[in-house]
This record gives structure tokens, C-alpha cells and sequence, in this order.
């Protein structure tokens, strides 16, 4: 018997769990695949460790640092900062036709970029950076305005506005051609103002260390444990239903699975509103070299390209669309441990993919497509860096298919539904959602999604005994 | 409890929320969201912990009592004088 069963052993269910846990929660965390880490995880092929997901780990503030979503995170889950063990990044580069815009950690090296690149944008810069800093992260009003028509009040040229969506957009943003402003605040900060790390061990550490506090706070981890349905009775849900027809009583339950992928699980809906489902979903290139990138000129963190001075954020019609693109490599990190130098060179590039048509082609083609797409994303990533194509070694390439298969997403997507429940509430009052459909994006971030989860639960239940206790004596 | 000991419960809980911080330090008039700038999530761990450690209930409509070390042992010194030390 558990007093809350976690669907979902994500970043997000993880964390949460952990805190329930913490508290002396019963907790049990399903998982379908027979691994953690859902959109964040890990494979070995070949004798080689890639990571899936984390290309950098967003939200860095260095040691010491008190504000901020990592500090808050640390505390949350009672972690040192040492734990994570993250490397800052060693520089990324926002490149478009003609213009670069570099930026590091903190907002200093953006900022002056822009009033190099474009000085006549210098004060409207600051009138941006002031709104993102008086911006409530929770304000659920506030959070859907339209952020293109926001930054055309703020800006006179458009060019500008496209470099600053452009990484924005990639990181996180689930909306086509457009983002809620909240998003972009939240964007904004994690990227630009925060800014990248990495732990030298990839994103396994950070699995590691949740999964070893989950269990020794007493937490239980079913892994190849999909869920098939979640049985509702007069209004609350009663309990879970495994694939292999097991059943799991649960008086409280928290969803990582996604908006319309929870709802699609409870039988009391019959017709899933798919309105706000999204559509976004990328293909990746891993490229392992047998060199250094930094010594073939590749010196950057992340680089985000986009080959016109319009950057389009939206599902294509083809299998994939190389305009725009994020180059990035586990290799440039600044590690500084003795002995943390990456065995090989790694460069991943990811490109926007369309779901349906990777999913409709034959075991054949799709292997014949695979190849065809990553020879047109390297074409198309090595006209904004050294091209790099006679150093591989061995490649691997994910596509959206791949993205649904391990992590029952819809349409493989990794940003989730178009529309964010910030509080995590659902139509039924025991259910609760959390993870990329709350809104809360990058590895920091849906761990803080879990945390905030697990803490409204917590105090709910902590009102609720008070209440108990006061009537009682 | 003495005021000392709640003191002590109080400098251990903060240690177990935020590892890295260094409390010898703590100055006990000034509010932990200045000095350590805990926020409203923070607070709900200092009041959980009590709760799951002394069994101490704070309601929600007390937590702003716990603003500051000094304000946090006076609140506490009726509710906590008859628990005994861990």
C-alpha cells in the first residue's frame, strides 16, 4: 500500500518523489521503459556512453550562489552543490547570416555583444532585461502573452529578435512560431542570465544521485511498469492498472507522463482533448571524431544556427528541416578534475523533425532516411563551423520515433503540450501532473517542477492534519 | 527544551536543508531571508521537519514566526518546553 504512486521516473518524478519520500510518504515510481531517466537518460552502444537529452544542463550559478533555480533545487532535495559536479560551459554562439552573437555565464558577454552587433538596440535591451526580471514566474494570466508581439514593441529590428528567440525556442518552447512570455522569462533566465554546465559524467551522475537518495529514503522504483489505465470512481482517481494487469491502489497520484498521455490514461474520459497537444519534435546526430572538436576549430558549447535572418519555429512538412539547428559537444566543458578528459570527441546536432513521417516509412526506408538526414543536418551544420565530416568515427541518430518509443510522448515531442499547467492540478483533485506539461523545462527545471509537486501535496496534507488535530482535542 | 536546545534543532534542520552553508555565522535578529535567503519552499521544510522530528505543529498562519533565529526560538519556547532533546 502507498500513500502516492509517481508515474514516470523522469527528472521530475524522481524529484518528487524524492521529497514525498523524505517525509515519510509511502512513494512507488512506475516506469514503462527498463530505465530511469525518461526524457533525460542514457544509453551504452558499442562500448561508447551517450546521453539523451542533456546537451547542457541550464540554471548554472556557480558555488555559493543562493538565489536561483539550482540553489533553491539543492536545498529541496538536501544535495551539496559538489554532488552535480558541474563544469560551466566554455562559451555559445548564436549564429546567423552575417551576425554573431556570442554568450557565456551571466548576461555580460550577451549584453555587450548586442551593443556591438546592434547599438541602436542597446537601451531597448535594458527595457527587455527589466521587464524579465519584474516577470512572477507563477502568474498563469501573464504567462500566455504572445512574446513575438512583446519583443516588436521593444525592438526596431527584427533581426535582432530572431537571434534572441532563436536558442529560446530550442531550449524549451513547446508553442509553434510563437512563445508564451513566461516561457521566454523563464528561457531567458536559465540561458542567458544562468547559463550552461555540465557534470563530466554526463547526465548518469545526476541520475545516480537521485535514484540512490529515492531509494535509501525508503522509496520503491518499479521499473518496466507501464500503466495502462488510471481507474476513476465518483470523481477521484482510485488506483493504476499495469500493462500486465496488475493492480496498484493509490490515494494520491503524480503524472510525469504528459497532458493528453495522463488524460488518454484515465477511464473516466472518454474524448481526450488533443487542442493543446504539441507537435514539435527533433532528430539528433551524435558524431563521434577522433579528435578533439576544439583542435578541428570546433571551440563552442552550443551553437544555435539559423540560415536566414527569419528564424522559423514550427513542425516541418518534410522529415526534417536543416535550416536551424544546435551543434554542441560534451567536450567543451571547462572540467577541471584531475583525469576528466573525455575519451573521444562527441558533436551532436539536432535538427526539427515531423513525427508522422518518420513514423509512416518501412523498417528499410527509415534506415535509408536515417542516413539521407544525417548527411543533410552535417551539410547544413558545417557551413557555421569547421566542417568536421572526415574526423567520424561512428555515428548514432535518434529521430521523433525513437523520442515516442522511450518515452510515450505523443508525436515524440520534448517540449510537451502548447499549453502549461503551472500548479500541476488536473480535473480530478488526487491527480496531479508534473514535469514538462507544468511548464517547467530543462534539467533544473523539472526537477524544481517535481519539488513544487510534491511540496503542494505536502502542505495540503499538512493543513489537512492541522485542521484534524485542532477539531480533535 | 531550553531556548539553547531549540536553537540547536533549528541550526541542525538548517543544516540538513542547505549542506553547503556555513551557520556558525548566523546572526540571530536578522530574517534566514536575508541572510540565507530562504524562500517560502524553505519554510515549509523548517516546519515539516519539526513536525516529523518533535511532532511541533506550526500552522500555516504562524510561519511568518519564523522569520528570523531569534523570532523562531521565542515562537517556539511554550510549544517545544515540554519535548525532550533527540
Amino acid at each position: 500500500m502507498y500513500d502516492t504512486v509517481i508515474i514516470g521516473a523522469g527528472m521530475s518524478g524522481l524529484a518528487a518523489g524524492i521529497r514525498l519520500a523524505h517525509y515519510d510518504r509511502r512513494v512507488c515510481i512506475l516506469e514503462r521503459h527498463y530505465t530511469i531517466g525518461g526524457l533525460n537518460s542514457f544509453y551504452r552502444l558499442a562500448g561508447r556512453d551517450f546521453d539523451v537529452g542533456l546537451h547542457a544542463v541550464t540554471n548554472f550559478t556557480p558555488k555559493g550562489a543562493r538565489k536561483g533555480p539550482l540553489a533553491r533545487l539543492l536545498r529541496q532535495l538536501r544535495f551539496r552543490w559538489d554532488d552535480f559536479a558541474l563544469a560551466p560551459q566554455i562559451g555559445s554562439e548564436i549564429v546567423f547570416p552575417q551576425v554573431r552573437l556570442q554568450f557565456g555565464n551571466g548576461i555580460d558577454l550577451l549584453e555587450s555583444e548586442i551593443a556591438r552587433a546592434f547599438p541602436a538596440e542597446k537601451d531597448a535591451f535594458a527595457t527587455l532585461m527589466a521587464k524579465i526580471v519584474d516577470y512572477d514566474d507563477l502568474n498563469q494570466e501573464l504567462f500566455e502573452v504572445s512574446t513575438r508581439e512583446l519583443l516588436s514593441e521593444i525592438f526596431h529590428d527584427p533581426l535582432l529578435i530572431e537571434m534572441l528567440l532563436c536558442p529560446l525556442m530550442w531550449y524549451g518552447n513547446a508553442r509553434e512560431r510563437d512563445m508564451d512570455f513566461g516561457q521566454f522569462c523563464i528561457m531567458f533566465r536559465s540561458i542567458f542570465c544562468e547559463g550552461f554546465c555540465r557534470p563530466f559524467a554526463g547526465v548518469r551522475l545526476i541520475l545516480k544521485n537521485l535514484i540512490r537518495r529515492f531509494r535509501s529514503l525508503g522509496g520503491e522504483l518499479k521499473l518496466r511498469s507501464g500503466v495502462d489505465h488510471i481507474h476513476v470512481e465518483n470523481g477521484k482517481a482510485i488506483g493504476l492498472v499495469l500493462d500486465d494487469g496488475q493492480q496498484i491502489e493509490a490515494p494520491q497520484i503524480i503524472s510525469s507522463a504528459g497532458l493528453v498521455e495522463t488524460m488518454r490514461l484515465c477511464d473516466d474520459v472518454s474524448q481526450v482533448d488533443t487542442k493543446h497537444a504539441g507537435r514539435l519534435s527533433f532528430m539528433e546526430a551524435m558524431s563521434v571524431v577522433d579528435v578533439e572538436p576544439k583542435e578541428i576549430g570546433f571551440d563552442k558549447t552550443v551553437i544555435f544556427f539559423n540560415d536566414s535572418e527569419t528564424f522559423s519555429w514550427e513542425r516541418p512538412d518534410t522529415l526534417i528541416d536543416a535550416r536551424t539547428g544546435v551543434i554542441c559537444s560534451p567536450n567543451n566543458y571547462a572540467y577541471t578534475g584531475a583525469n576528466e578528459i573525455l575519451p573521444e570527441g562527441l558533436i551532436r546536432i539536432t535538427a526539427q523533425a515531423n513525427f508522422d513521417r518518420w513514423q509512416c516509412l518501412d523498417e528499410d526506408s527509415y534506415k535509408l532516411e536515417k542516413m539521407k538526414s544525417y548527411n543533410e543536418l552535417l551539410a547544413s551544420a558545417v557551413r557555421f563551423i569547421p566542417d568536421f565530416r572526415h574526423r567520424v568515427i561512428a555515428t548514432d541518430i535518434f529521430t521523433p520515433t525513437t523520442i515516442r518509443r522511450f518515452t510515450g510522448h505523443d508525436q515524440g515531442t520534448v517540449y510537451g503540450a502548447t499549453h502549461k499547467t503551472l500548479d500541476g492540478s488536473t480535473h480530478l483533485p488526487n491527480l496531479h501532473l508534473c514535469g514538462t506539461d507544468q511548464g517547467f523545462i530543462g534539467i533544473i527545471g523539472a526537477m524544481m517542477g517535481g519539488v513544487s509537486i510534491a511540496n503542494r501535496c505536502l502542505s495540503e496534507s499538512n493543513t489537512h492534519d492541522a485542521t484534524v488535530l485542532e477539531s480533535g482535542s | 527544551m531550553t531556548s539553547e536546545e531549540i536553537r540547536e534543532v533549528i541550526i541542525d534542520i538548517l543544516g540538513d536543508i542547505a549542506p553547503d552553508e556555513e551557520l556558525g555565522d548566523l546572526k540571530d535578529d536578522v530574517a534566514f531571508r536575508d541572510q540565507l535567503e530562504l524562500d517560502s519552499m524553505d519554510f515549509l521544510d523548517i516546519v515539516m521537519e519539526l513536525r516529523k522530528r518533535y511532532r511541533v505543529q506550526v500552522p500555516e498562519e504562524d510561519y511568518g514566526e519564523l522569520a528570523s533565529m531569534q523570532s523562531t526560538v521565542a515562537y517556539l519556547e511554550p510549544k517545544m518546553q515540554d519535548v525532550q532533546k533527540a
